[in-house]
């Protein structure tokens, strides 16, 4: 993997000083989707703003359509934002003196959620993996030979697995060349868009163990993005919670987990099952389906499901609050800010 | 890794994608009896058309005024004569190679320029879409017997110009289906992922999605086979394809035709050698299509 060279013209915006530049800053990210025949726009990831670690796992929590996938596919630019900018160890993302989007594709990738659309049905993995160094100019021998020592990597051997079809592989088995295909262009920052979600608890709890395992050896950075909770808490030192398109929390995993901000947040655990009888709680879980991104409530967009929603939380959309560095822990939610005029500002 | 692991992967051969994926396909063919009967039945009718100048008994040119549409074996004629006295093995013989280039060049002709469009088409934005499909559906919109002698028409007769017409008739709906077919993959995970490593569009084409095109593609095709021998001999009862002396399938049978009550045989043979020849290609073409999917 070539190194990128740290250009000291675009250093850290937030100047934090120190060796611990940021792998990715994501600032003010949108993407509208347009629809047919009427005027409006499904807000799909709105405003997003995050910043990203070297070799920290960020995770990224919600429910199904709260644009959790748009997100990783605009951090890839599979997806064109449009609005915002992104800062990848240092370099502007698509400018003129940053890097460019197919550079940005060799150091960023992404395992995607359904572990056998991922695969073309045609191609035997080991030609799936092989693809992305060809692709990049390798010679057959040696992208075969990547190819080979990434299956070995992820726990497939080689001989025996890489003449397969996808469909001749179990769902686990799949995904970890997936992980191998991701890996394939030696990336220093991997998404993972819900990539243990549709695997049996106990397959996805080896998954997991094979994510801990390769990012501590290829000193990687993740991206993991997931439904679930609990999943989430085992992996990620960081935590954003995403609701309608928006970021309502983020901090570190431990302290969103032992002391959620937002109530959208505290209902997301009181939702999370438990096997033990001390541990239940009692808040009572989400009534029903998100509003529509199409039309968002104003003001704050969880205040229609909010059992703390007053006439401020329509009034006024609450900011995200002051973000300082990776301990900061921050809600956007006006109990969680004094003199928002919220009833209950500052006991949150 | 270790050197076994090196070793059991190159006892199984293959080095690049295509080929190794190809070889599977030939590998499952083989295990297919009965689409290689209709290989084997293909390969005999197309060897009998090549060969025809050494195996056709007779000139099947030579007329004869006392010898017209006699019975099979009349004067050593294998299948009897026809209209105007000519020998039928032969004229069938030689016919073969008129039909099959009419029947095959133009189907291969719209495959390839049809199917690559619509590949393109359906895999590259909207507008570029929009400008194949819409250049397509201009032409589609004629029916296609009068697409075929209007192009004949205005340029004229001859072979050369039967199969450029008849190639431009079969393009646009060839088209559409290799679009289909390539829309339907493009959104699929495996295409993001493959352009989210790098790769060139040029190259996502040819090793993600030519696959699940060529299948309905191939399949279209078989069938357009037989269609293009017909509308060929269309053209020729027209004037407009193959000229009268010469032997063709479809022109054989428009001629013979008239004399179905007198020599209802002598009749039959062009249509069945266009018959076998079409349902020969079908059969096999759907053998290979069953050969290429993975998962059978």
């Amino acid at each position: 993997m070539s190194a990128t060279p740290m250009s000291t013209a675009l250093a850290d915006p937030r100047d934090r000083g120190g060796p611990a530049q940021p792998m990715l800053i994501a600032r003010g990210l949108r993407r509208y989707f347009r629809l047919k025949g009427r005027g409006q726009a499904v807000r799909a990831v709105d405003d997003v703003s995050f910043t990203v670690f070297k070799g920290e796992t960020l995770g990224v929590v919600g429910e199904s359509g709260c644009g959790k996938s748009t997100l990783a596919r605009l951090l890839l630019h599979l997806l064109v934002p449009q609005a915002g900018e992104m800062v990848f160890d240092g370099d502007l993302v698509g400018a003129a003196r940053g890097i460019g989007i197919a550079a940005l594709r060799q150091q960023v990738q992404m395992v995607f959620q359904d572990s056998a659309a991922s695969l073309n049905p045609r191609m035997p993995v080991r030609d799936s993996i092989a693809f992305g160094p060809l692709a990049a100019g390798q010679s057959r021998a040696a992208a075969r030979q990547t190819a080979e020592a990434l299956l070995q990597q992820v726990g497939l051997r080689p001989d025996l697995f890489g003449p397969r079809y996808p469909h001749e592989l179990s769902g686990g088995q799949k995904q970890r060349v997936n992980i191998a295909r991701a890996l394939a262009l030696g990336p220093r920052m991997v998404i993972l868009d819900e990539a243990v979600s549709a695997l049996d608890k106990s397959v996805e709890a080896q998954v997991l163990n094979l994510l801990r395992d390769l990012k501590r050896r290829l000193n990687l950075t993740y991206l993991f993005i997931s439904h679930d909770l609990n999943v989430v808490r085992y992996i990620s030192e960081r935590v954003l919670v995403m609701y309608l398109g928006q970021v309502v929390e983020l901090g570190p995993a431990t302290a969103v987990f032992a002391a959620p901000r937002h109530p959208y947040t505290r209902a997301l655990l009181a939702s999370r099952l438990s096997m033990d009888a001390d541990r239940r709680t009692l808040e009572p879980p989400l009534q029903g389906d998100p509003p529509s991104p199409i039309d968002a409530p104003s003001g704050c967009r969880f205040r229609t499901r909010c059992p703390c929603a007053e006439a401020v939380c329509a009034s006024r959309a609450p900011p995200l609050g002051h973000w300082e560095d990776r301990a900061s822990h921050i809600a956007a939610c006006h109990m969680a800010t004094q003199g928002s005029g919220h009833t209950l500002a500052g006991a949150g | 890794m270790s050197e076994t692991a090196i070793q059991a992967a190159a006892e199984t051969p293959p080095a690049s994608p295509m080929r190794g994926y190809w070889r599977s396909v030939f590998a499952r063919l083989g295990r297919d009896p009965i689409t290689l009967c209709f290989a084997v039945v293909v390969l005999a009718i197309v060897l009998a058309a090549l060969a025809a100048p050494l195996i056709a008994p007779f000139d099947p040119y030579q007329q004869s005024i006392i010898g017209r549409l006699k019975p099979p074996g009349w004067r050593g004629h294998p299948l009897g004569t026809d209209e105007l006295g000519r020998d039928l093995l032969s004229r069938l013989l030689y016919g073969g190679r008129i039909s099959l280039l009419m029947g095959l060049a133009p189907v291969l002709i719209a495959t390839l320029i049809g199917g690559t469009l619509g590949m393109i088409g359906g895999f590259a934005g909207r507008l570029a879409n929009t400008a194949i499909m819409r250049t397509m559906d201009v032409f589609y919109a004629f029916p296609s017997v009068l697409l075929a002698v209007a192009i004949s028409g205005a340029m004229g007769g001859g072979i050369g110009n039967g199969i450029l017409s008849l190639s431009l008739v079969f393009t646009p709906a060839m088209c559409r289906i290799a679009e289909t077919a390539s829309a339907q993959v493009k959104h699929l995970d495996y295409i993001e992922a493959a352009r989210a490593s790098g790769a060139s569009a040029a190259r996502i084409l040819r090793h993600h999605v030519l696959g699940n095109v060529l299948g309905p593609v191939l399949i279209y095709a078989s069938s357009l086979v037989s269609v293009s021998i017909l509308l060929a001999s269309g053209l020729s009862f027209l004037g407009l394809g193959v000229q009268p002396p010469e032997p063709d399938w479809g022109l054989m049978l428009s001629t013979l035709r008239q004399s179905l009550y007198v020599d209802p045989l002598g009749c039959a043979l062009p249509g069945i050698a266009i018959f076998t020849t079409s349902v020969c290609f079908n059969l096999l073409s759907d053998g290979v299509r069953r050969a290429m999917d993975v998962r059978a």
